[in-house]
């Protein structure tokens, strides 16, 4: 199925081509460049190296501040929330006031404690979402890519197959079957979030693969699970870094869809998804029961996605010298 | 070309084989479960009428392989069971104008989504670097962050409420009256879904620009004297054209799953507003049938996607050796 | 200075946007119906002063200054409307790699077609057509209805590369560049393709430009020859003045490194590695490796200087490096080891498959210890695919008995024992892929010595400056990723990671392919000292025949999957008896050519 193929390049693809000119170097010259040693250069691993390139762009920069103060809010907030988040301490859809600066929600509780008490579990909730679908889509990605027998095939297929629905109605079948429950949604979420990954890695490790290195440690009779762990694996880091960030924004917005349809956490629950929900009906009177919850989970998801962005192009930075002359 | 048919029907048996998978995980999913089935499934809205009546539409006393072969046949005589809501509705009947209106949203979606990306994706990719390119980037790193519905909650904030009461609100759709007799109701929704999926599209086109741009043959006809136009048109356009059309097809795959958040915001009257209500009263024939035609359709268009590439693409044409 | 076409005035080209140096005052003329070769190693910027005749220049860098004159236009000064005119019309290009320089959705004919349509060449689409034709002929190609209706992707290399000179040609240009047009192809392909070049430039009476890396290739084809270094023109003139007596110490230098089919053996590399652009030294940038270095050279860059006709060098010394004797005419009486012993590795009746295809066919030879065996093949013929089978990397049927030691060796090298596994080692062909570029030289050398020996972290810390000084590399690069290490370094690391494992065969397999020339010359000084140093049994894999009379002393020439001869090197090359070797020696372009021009 290449349609599919694109789909998870379409959508994730980086962008190899917004390399800046300058460090066009090795094609520019072609085949004249040999990468003579940057002596000065001291590098580190993978997953330290480059967190620290990305940071050099604004983008970065500016989407980890943003992300970083919602955390911030979401973590703390309890802490900091004027009242309870199930207390009543006005009128339904009540104008901000003194009482509540931000007025009543639908029931009358207050939209600011609610607010900051709603985040966690979007945050929470996503996170570890991703976290599995990370894992299962490496193990999967990894073994399909490695193996040389049917089992490659039997996992590819299977995963084409899943993939053959859009995310949200999966985690709806499943839903429709088992009911709500939080779990469920999780590893829902989770799952879904495997096949694009596993194309991913499996891309990447095939490419690897052929590779003379890995050639080179089965000569020395290295088994194959060593070679996929010590080998591959350490060569794969830095496209799940750009991977993790990009499904994990596609989580946030997939969790926070599904308690606004009401199908994640349940009422009296504060969660941000959910308070859309409940209180866009007086959408007119109230507008910030619904505009604040609204903007936060925006201002979340690109924050993720922008840092996301200023880490891909920095992978681009440190992959361009290693065994592509 | 003996090699094209052969290619064609590949592909076609491979979608064919999908939908079937598909078809047994979906039924699995919804009746194969341990236990009683019936009561599992309606649970909290277990009455015993209605785990009656969802035991003899499933006919669940049958060994599960008839179960599913009496389904999927039915399916393909256009029989998909009756509601299990109120009065016992033939699903088809009552999904069948949602699927139009379905229909016709993602299609005005698509109308305008995709002929402004694709502009402005070749244009960030033919001016890379500069301030167009730049802007441009950063919108769809922001939209394409955004989950739908707040996308949808952003547009009615501006255009139908204090802001700007330029649409009308969301509440007055009315779900018996057919869609074309409230077009207006149209515009925000599709507004929405076009505004969540044109990132995908504007990145992916500006990719392909600057790949064909940059490609050596493009090069190539500049360095043979070519005026730029027929850089343009004769090397680069046939080159760029493939992921275009494999974008668009995607892009309309993608809509069948986002119209159901839209729809849901919107409370307008299609199958993903549709299957949304019948998750939540666990009217299974509706699910059922509903996971299946989106699932068809994805397939589907993933198809037709395939199909035009292999047609299109000279190399696999001809059969690449 | 009679039928000069095109000269180029201090050319300056530099990075975009950085401003970083690529090349620099390069001064050079191009002569009515001849060659020059434009030589150069990597980092030579040799690539980049030779589009810059089209007034092109790819992303990322751009001409500074400078001028390039056709007559009485500037290239450099041309609007986009006239440039347009003279890029296919006036100077044509040839690109490297004609598969992607075709555009893969055209078909040919257009493509063909279309260069003549750009300038308006004939007045009628029967002269176009007519002219088509011709130019097939030219480059001895059929130009039926159905061969023109062929995609890009339908061609072979050979023909792809054709239709490319073809396109270059057909609308008499008066300069041709041709940027490297032979790479990957194989020597019998190559040398029809260096014939067509040959016979167009002469009957067309054209100036071309010819690029590369390849001396041999020069020899037999370039008039005249100009050598770049460092983003310098560093000496230019007559092909046959400048092979006979060099007078820049880098031209001399390449000569001592190139190998030659007849003649001296020894091979010599240059000590140090080129600079990168922004590392240049201040002055001559080849001072820190030069042997005729003195303080003037590091302080101030040579002017141009006029050693004869139309022969120019930049270098405080040229007067002393020309006194000396013509590098090639050098004879050389060293000779190589013979083993003379019994076989280490005995290979017999062995075929092997690929997938479902059958590969290699009823293979004998013999590998003796202390000696170096050179399996000599073009693409597709079989040699890495052996050389796979007895390192026990082949995964697919083996048929036929390997021994080693006397015993038989089991197929894959993970069934090997221990022992066994250790005493054959393989070198592979692309140091930027033998390399994990995750793990530090110190994590790659140490997975052999933590594999095969038991040491305690001290001994295996002295092991590890032990092998590194083996291949003359210094154990500051321990600490070093592999992208922090040059094309050569690597490969030492390579051959070191092959020799911790302290093996007692070392299988080469085409190691010095992805090298520089004057870098493949000091590999192969390597080799040969550690083959004597420690008695190594070598397989030496190569498609370069010239090469292997310096390392090898028996041959085996493969072809199809088959050994078509097998013998001592010097009695093979003096006097083949297959007729596919005969023909591989004829095809072979060689260096001593230009010291039969006139």
């Amino acid at each position: 199925m290449s349609a599919n193929d694109s789909v998870s390049a379409g959508e994730r693809r980086v962008d190899a081509l917004d390399v800046s000119p300058d460090e066009a170097l090795s094609e520019t010259l072609g085949h004249d460049l040999e990468p003579s040693p940057a002596r000065g250069k001291q590098r580190r691993r993978d997953w330290v190296q480059l967190p620290l390139d990305a940071l050099h762009y604004r983008v970065t920069q500016a989407g980890l501040a943003i992300s970083l103060f919602i955390v911030a809010m979401a973590v703390v907030g309890p802490y900091i929330a004027p009242y309870s988040p199930y207390e009543f301490v006005t009128a339904p859809y009540a104008k901000p006031s003194a009482t509540a600066w931000l007025g009543g929600d639908n029931l009358g509780r207050d939209v600011v404690s609610r607010v900051l008490c709603g985040g966690r579990t979007v945050l929470s909730l996503s996170f570890i979402a991703t976290a599995i679908g990370m894992i299962l889509g490496v193990v999967l990605g990894l073994v399909a890519g490695y193996a040389r027998t049917v089992i490659n095939e039997v996992i590819m297929r299977g995963l084409d197959v899943l993939l053959a629905f859009p995310q949200i109605v999966f985690v709806l079948l499943i839903i429709s079957v088992l009911g709500p429950q939080v779990w469920l949604l999780v590893l829902g979420v989770g799952v879904t979030l495997a096949p694009p990954i596993a194309r991913v890695v499996y891309g990447v490790t095939v490419e690897i693969k052929e590779r003379d290195f890995v050639m080179a440690a089965e000569s020395l009779g290295v088994s194959h699970l060593k070679i996929a762990f010590t080998e591959i694996l350490p060569n794969i880091v830095s496209p799940l870094m750009v991977e993790f960030g990009l499904n994990l924004t596609f989580a946030i917005g997939t969790i926070a869809s599904l308690s606004f349809l009401g199908f994640g956490m349940q009422p009296p629950a504060a969660d941000w998804g959910l308070m859309i929900n409940e209180n866009r009906v007086g959408l007119v009177i109230q507008p910030y029961s619904v505009f604040v919850p609204v903007t936060l989970i925006a201002i979340l998801a690109i924050g993720v996605n922008l840092v996301t962005d200023g880490v891909a192009h920095a992978m681009i930075g440190i992959d361009r010298d290693t065994g592509s002359a | 070309m003996p090699v094209l048919p052969k290619l064609i029907l590949r592909r076609l048996a491979l979608g064919l084989l999908t939908l079937m998978v598909i078809s047994v995980l979906v039924f699995a999913a919804t009746e194969a479960l341990p236990g009683d089935t019936a009561s599992q499934i309606l649970g909290k809205s277990a009455t015993p009428e209605r785990v009656e009546r969802l035991q003899d539409q499933l006919g669940l006393d049958r060994p599960l392989i008839v179960q599913y072969f009496s389904w999927a046949g039915g399916l393909l005589r256009g029989d998909a069971g009756h509601s299990l809501v109120g009065i016992e509705v033939p699903v088809t009947q009552l999904l069948g104008s949602k699927v139009v209106n379905s229909a016709v949203l993602m299609l005005v979606a698509a109308l305008m989504s995709i002929p402004v990306s694709l502009l402005l994706g070749s244009l960030s990719g033919r001016f890379r670097d500069g301030l167009f390119d730049a802007s441009v980037s950063l919108g769809s790193l922001t939209f394409a962050a955004l989950p739908t519905f707040v996308i949808g909650i952003a547009l009615i904030l501006l255009l139908a409420t204090q802001i700007l009461h330029v649409l009308p609100a969301v509440s007055r759709v009315q779900h018996s009256a057919s869609i074309w007799s409230q077009m207006e109701l149209l515009w925000l929704p599709a507004a929405t879904l076009a505004l969540a999926s044109a990132p995908f599209i504007v990145r992916m086109l500006r990719g392909s620009m600057i790949e064909v741009l940059e490609s050596d043959y493009v090069q190539m006809a500049r360095l043979k004297g070519a005026p730029e136009r027929i850089v343009l048109q004769r090397h680069a356009l046939p080159n760029a054209i493939i992921p275009v059309i494999q974008v668009i097809a995607l892009n309309l795959a993608w809509m069948a799953g986002g119209v159901v958040t839209v729809e849901y915001l919107f409370n307008y009257p299609g199958i993903g507003w549709a299957l949304v209500d019948a998750v939540a009263n666990r009217d299974v024939p509706v699910i059922q049938a509903i996971v299946l035609l989106v699932a068809a359709v994805y397939v589907t268009l993933n198809l037709i996607a395939d199909i035009l590439t292999i047609l299109i693409s000279p190399r696999l044409r001809t059969g690449l050796h | 200075m009679s039928g000069i076409i095109l000269t180029v005035e201090d050319l300056d080209i530099a990075l975009d946007p950085s401003g970083v140096e690529v090349d620099h005052e390069v001064n050079l003329e191009l002569v009515e119906g001849e060659i020059l070769g434009l030589v150069g190693e990597s980092a030579s910027g040799k690539t980049t002063a030779a589009t810059s005749l089209l007034n092109f220049q790819r992303r990322g860098a751009k001409i500074v200054s400078g001028s390039i004159h056709i007559g009485d236009r500037d290239v450099l000064a041309l609007g986009a409307a006239q440039l347009r005119q003279l890029r296919g019309g006036v100077i044509s290009y040839v690109p490297q790699d004609p598969g992607s320089a075709l555009n893969p959705a055209l078909r040919i004919g257009l493509q063909l077609r279309e260069v003549l349509e750009f300038h308006g060449f004939g007045d009628s689409e029967a002269e176009r057509r007519k002219r088509l034709e011709e130019m097939m002929a030219e480059v001895l190609l059929p130009s039926t209805k159905e061969f023109l209706r062929r995609y890009p992707h339908q061609l072979s290399g050979g023909q792809q590369q054709r239709v490319a000179l073809a396109m270059a040609f057909s609308c008499r240009p008066k300069v041709i560049v041709l940027d490297e047009p032979t790479t990957g192809l194989d020597v019998t392909t190559q040398a029809h393709v260096l014939n067509t070049i040959r016979d167009l430039v002469t009957a067309h009476r054209v100036a071309a430009v010819y690029v590369t890396h390849d001396l041999a290739v020069v020899a037999e084809l370039a008039h005249r020859i100009a050598v770049m270094y460092a983003g310098r023109l560093v000496e230019i003139g007559p092909a046959a003045e400048l092979f006979a007596g060099a007078s820049h110490p880098y031209t001399r230098r390449l000569l001592h490194a190139v190998p030659v089919l007849t003649g001296r053996r020894t091979l010599e590399g240059i000590p140090g590695f080129a600079p990168r652009p922004g590392h240049r030294p201040a002055g001559c940038a080849f001072a820190p490796r030069c042997s005729y270095a003195v303080a003037k050279c590091s302080a101030e860059m040579p002017p141009e200087e006029i050693v004869g006709e139309m022969h120019r060098v930049r270098c405080w010394r040229h007067e002393e490096v020309r006194a000396q004797a013509p590098v090639l005419a050098q004879k050389d009486d060293s000779s190589l080891e013979s083993g003379g012993e019994a076989g280490l590795i005995t290979v017999r009746g062995v075929t092997a498959w690929y997938g479902s295809k059958e590969c290699i066919h009823d293979i004998d030879i013999t590998l003796r210890a202390r000696e170096c065996l050179a399996l000599v093949g073009e693409s597709g013929s079989g040699k890495t695919t052996l050389a796979r089978c007895i390192a026990g990397l082949h995964h697919f049927r083996i048929e036929g008995d390997i021994g080693f030691q006397g015993k038989a060796l089991p197929r894959l090298a993970g069934s090997r024992p221990r022992a066994i596994r250790h005493a054959i080692q393989y070198v592979f062909q692309n140091p930027y892929s033998a390399l994990n570029p995750r793990k530090t030289v110190a994590q790659i050398l140490s997975q052999p010595l933590s594999i095969f020996f038991d040491y305690t972290r001290h001994q295996r810390e002295d092991r590890l400056a032990e092998v590194l000084d083996l291949v003359s590399l210094d154990d500051t690069l321990l600490s070093r990723y592999p992208d922090q290490l040059s094309g050569g370094e690597r490969q030492r690391v390579a051959i070191a990671r092959a020799l911790a494992a302290e093996p007692t065969v070392l299988i080469c397999d085409e190691v010095t392919s992805w090298l520089d020339v004057s870098v493949q010359a000091s590999i192969i000084e390597l080799l040969l000292r550690l083959q004597s140093e420690i008695g190594l049994c070598m397989l030496f894999v190569t498609h370069n025949l010239a090469l292997i009379r310096s390392i090898a002393y028996d041959v085996a020439v493969m072809s199809e999957g088959r050994i078509v001869e097998y013998g001592p090197t010097d009695d093979v090359l003096a006097d083949p008896q297959a007729e596919y070797t005969r023909k591989l020696l004829a095809d072979t372009p060689t260096i001593e050519a230009a010291l039969f021009k006139t």
